[in-house]
């Protein structure tokens, strides 16, 4: 491993930055935490980033609107962004760099070169297919075009926030640009999706730093999110599911129930649906979430989220029925409109069958009469 | 004119009504339960929540009535490849010659309300189901298997347990949890749309035929007219061929 030698080390770059050891194993217990590994993971974490050198990181910006960047840097611990956004990691961002234009393309394209292979892919938006990709363009060529180039030489990619992993709410019908995932696009490198709008600081800490320290994805489900964040609906580590089971509901916004506290399912919360760790790690340094601000979730890190039903209302709408109808309303019609067309098949059958009908009447009156009993 | 003759014959044996009624229950219970977990009362309640478990109960109920369908279902499954010529799997098939004869008398007599020559009519009678009818039915059961495999592809992520589990591949392939619901809901609405026509038919049967259609699914039998079994029909014959003997010869010899 030449690398090794002419490659320095995260926790020598830790230490470079100004941060002591005290820090640095703080820190290294923060991300056993977030990633829920037990005790002697701290250790691991820690010696991995001692002798790991860096990995660079290049962390392309198609269609978003930079809200996963924003809540990375405010995650709890100061060195994650450090570690990744400084300069210690961080070869290629659009966003923080202090480079542009042509400076910036030829940093990217010279780590692409020099780290072919090794690096890692971080995408931030969705990539639009649309009138060959002209919706997005970064320094004169689509983000398709850059997207494939930058993968091509990934070691593994990470589709940051729902637009990278879902499309998001420019993909949401009609989808005029055709925003695509980054997973339909790119088949053959691992790629971990972390869905939210934002995700979790923590949670893209968490990924970022194990893939990093171990140099290989975390653990992940079957739809490619990480296990440790996405395993669990908001629902089941809500801090109001006693009231959902004890079928105690905020009937509007402004009722009683609401001020007590009660379950926001029947106002539209898509928390039962919706998986993601905010019950858990919560937001802005584990001060609150949205249900705990008295807000339903409404299922930022699912797919299709923004198609898929008005966001205070339980009953979720039917596609291709228009905007009022949703399940119950056309299944009562429908069950209506059968039920009168099946009463009116009766009397048809009564009226035209009557002769028959009547003749057995008659038998089975005459036989009444011929029974001995 | 005049009564005929009937006899009684075993129809459906006893896996299959334990199937049907137990299904029929399973799917009031879910249907209520599930509407109820879809939009819950507005309860006016001054309990705290440690006092009162309503939506735990009711979620309780709902999947408890879950596992009856699902093993009722397997049930039904073997059954169809034991049990007798009206259980069978091949009997839920709309093809051949004889089906589409008694789909064409179906459609005549039954879902066209038109007057039938009662002759006529009891000729081309499916003793067990029409074949309209098991038509609709395996479009029934598959209704029941997307239920079977949404519902518990949304109970998979709680359950502690191996058999729910394996669902767990469901609800990637609707997007999620947010169209696994939609699918579950919208399935149970086309299950009480057929439950409607259901009942319906087999009142209809009933009254209209007259020979122990919806008793037949508590006590298994069915009264069928004598001129359909192969015994009355080796009879007739017999009498056929005496009637048919050249007596003239015989007198001249």
């Amino acid at each position: 491993m030449a690398i090794q030698t002419t490659r320095e080390t995260y926790y020598e770059a830790i230490i470079n930055q100004g941060y002591t050891r005290r820090d640095f194993m703080k820190f290294a217990t923060f991300m056993a935490a977030y990633l829920g590994l037990e005790n002697s993971a701290i250790g691991q974490i820690a010696e991995a980033l001692e002798k790991t050198p860096r990995v660079p990181v290049i962390w392309e910006h198609y269609q978003e609107c930079t809200c996963c960047s924003e809540s990375f840097i405010r995650s709890d611990h100061p060195i994650v962004a450090d570690i990744i956004l400084d300069k210690v990691s961080l070869d290629y961002t659009e966003t923080l760099m202090a480079a542009a234009g042509e400076q910036a393309e030829a940093a990217k394209h010279e780590t692409m070169k020099k780290y072919h292979g090794e690096y890692i892919l971080c995408v931030e938006g969705s990539v639009p297919l649309g009138a060959d990709g002209v919706y997005c363009c970064i320094a004169g060529r689509t983000a398709i075009d850059q997207l494939k180039e930058a993968a091509e030489g990934a070691k593994a990619i990470i589709a940051w926030g729902s637009c990278a992993s879902n499309g998001c709410v420019q993909s949401a019908k009609p989808n005029p640009t055709e925003a695509t995932p980054i997973h339909k696009i790119i088949k053959d490198k691992p790629i971990i999706r972390v869905p939210g709008c934002p995700p979790i600081g923590e949670v893209m800490a968490g990924v970022i730093v194990h893939v990093l320290a171990f140099g290989k994805l975390p653990e992940l489900d079957s739809m490619n999110r990480p296990k440790a964040f996405y395993s669990k609906r908001v629902h089941d580590s809500c801090y109001r599911r006693a009231y959902y089971d004890a079928g105690l509901f905020v009937e509007s916004f402004d009722d009683p129930n609401a001020k007590k506290g009660y379950c926001l399912y029947k106002v539209g919360c898509k928390g039962p649906m919706t998986y993601n760790a905010c019950g858990v790690i919560k937001w802005n340094n584990g001060v609150s979430y949205p249900i705990q601000s008295g807000h339903g979730c409404f299922g930022c890190s699912e797919d299709n989220f923004w198609d898929n039903g008005p966001i205070y209302e339980r009953l979720t709408n039917i596609p291709g029925f228009g905007i009022e109808a949703n399940a119950d309303k056309i299944g009562k019609a429908a069950a209506g409109a059968l039920a009168v067309g099946l009463g009116v098949h009766a009397v048809a059958t009564a009226l035209s069958k009557r002769k028959e009908m009547r003749r057995r009447q008659r038998a089975g009156e005459v036989n009444l009469q011929d029974l001995d009993d | 004119m005049g009564t005929k003759l009937y006899k009684r014959v075993y129809v459906w044996e006893v896996p299959v009504r334990l199937f049907h009624w137990l299904n029929a229950t399973a799917i009031v219970v879910l249907a209520a339960t599930g509407l109820f977990i879809g939009d819950p009362l507005a309860l006016m309640s001054q309990n705290e929540a440690y006092e009162t478990f309503l939506m735990g109960k009711v979620r309780f109920v709902h999947f408890a009535a879950g596992y009856i369908l699902l093993v009722v279902f397997i049930l039904r499954i073997y059954w169809g490849f034991v049990g007798n010529r009206y259980a069978q799997w091949k009997n839920f098939l709309p093809f051949g010659k004889k089906k589409a004869k008694r789909i064409k008398h179906f459609i005549k007599h039954d879902v066209l309300p038109l007057p039938s020559n009662e002759e006529r009519y009891y000729e081309e009678l499916s003793v067990g189901h029409n074949p309209v009818a098991s038509t609709i039915y395996i479009i029934f059961f598959f209704m029941l298997f997307v239920m079977i495999l949404t519902g518990f592809g949304l109970y998979s992520q709680n359950a502690g347990w191996w058999l729910p589990k394996m669902f767990s591949w469901v609800p990637p392939l609707f997007g999620g949890d947010f169209g696994t619901r939609l699918v579950h809901h919208v399935t149970m609405w086309l299950i009480l749309l057929f439950v409607l026509v259901h009942i319906y038919m087999a009142v209809y049967h009933d009254v209209v035929e007259a020979r122990g259609e919806i008793s037949s699914m508590v006590s298994g039998f069915k009264f069928v007219r004598w001129e359909r079994f192969k015994s009355f029909r080796k009879k007739a014959n017999k009498i056929k061929e005496i009637l048919d003997e050249p007596v003239e010869e015989e007198l001249m010899n």
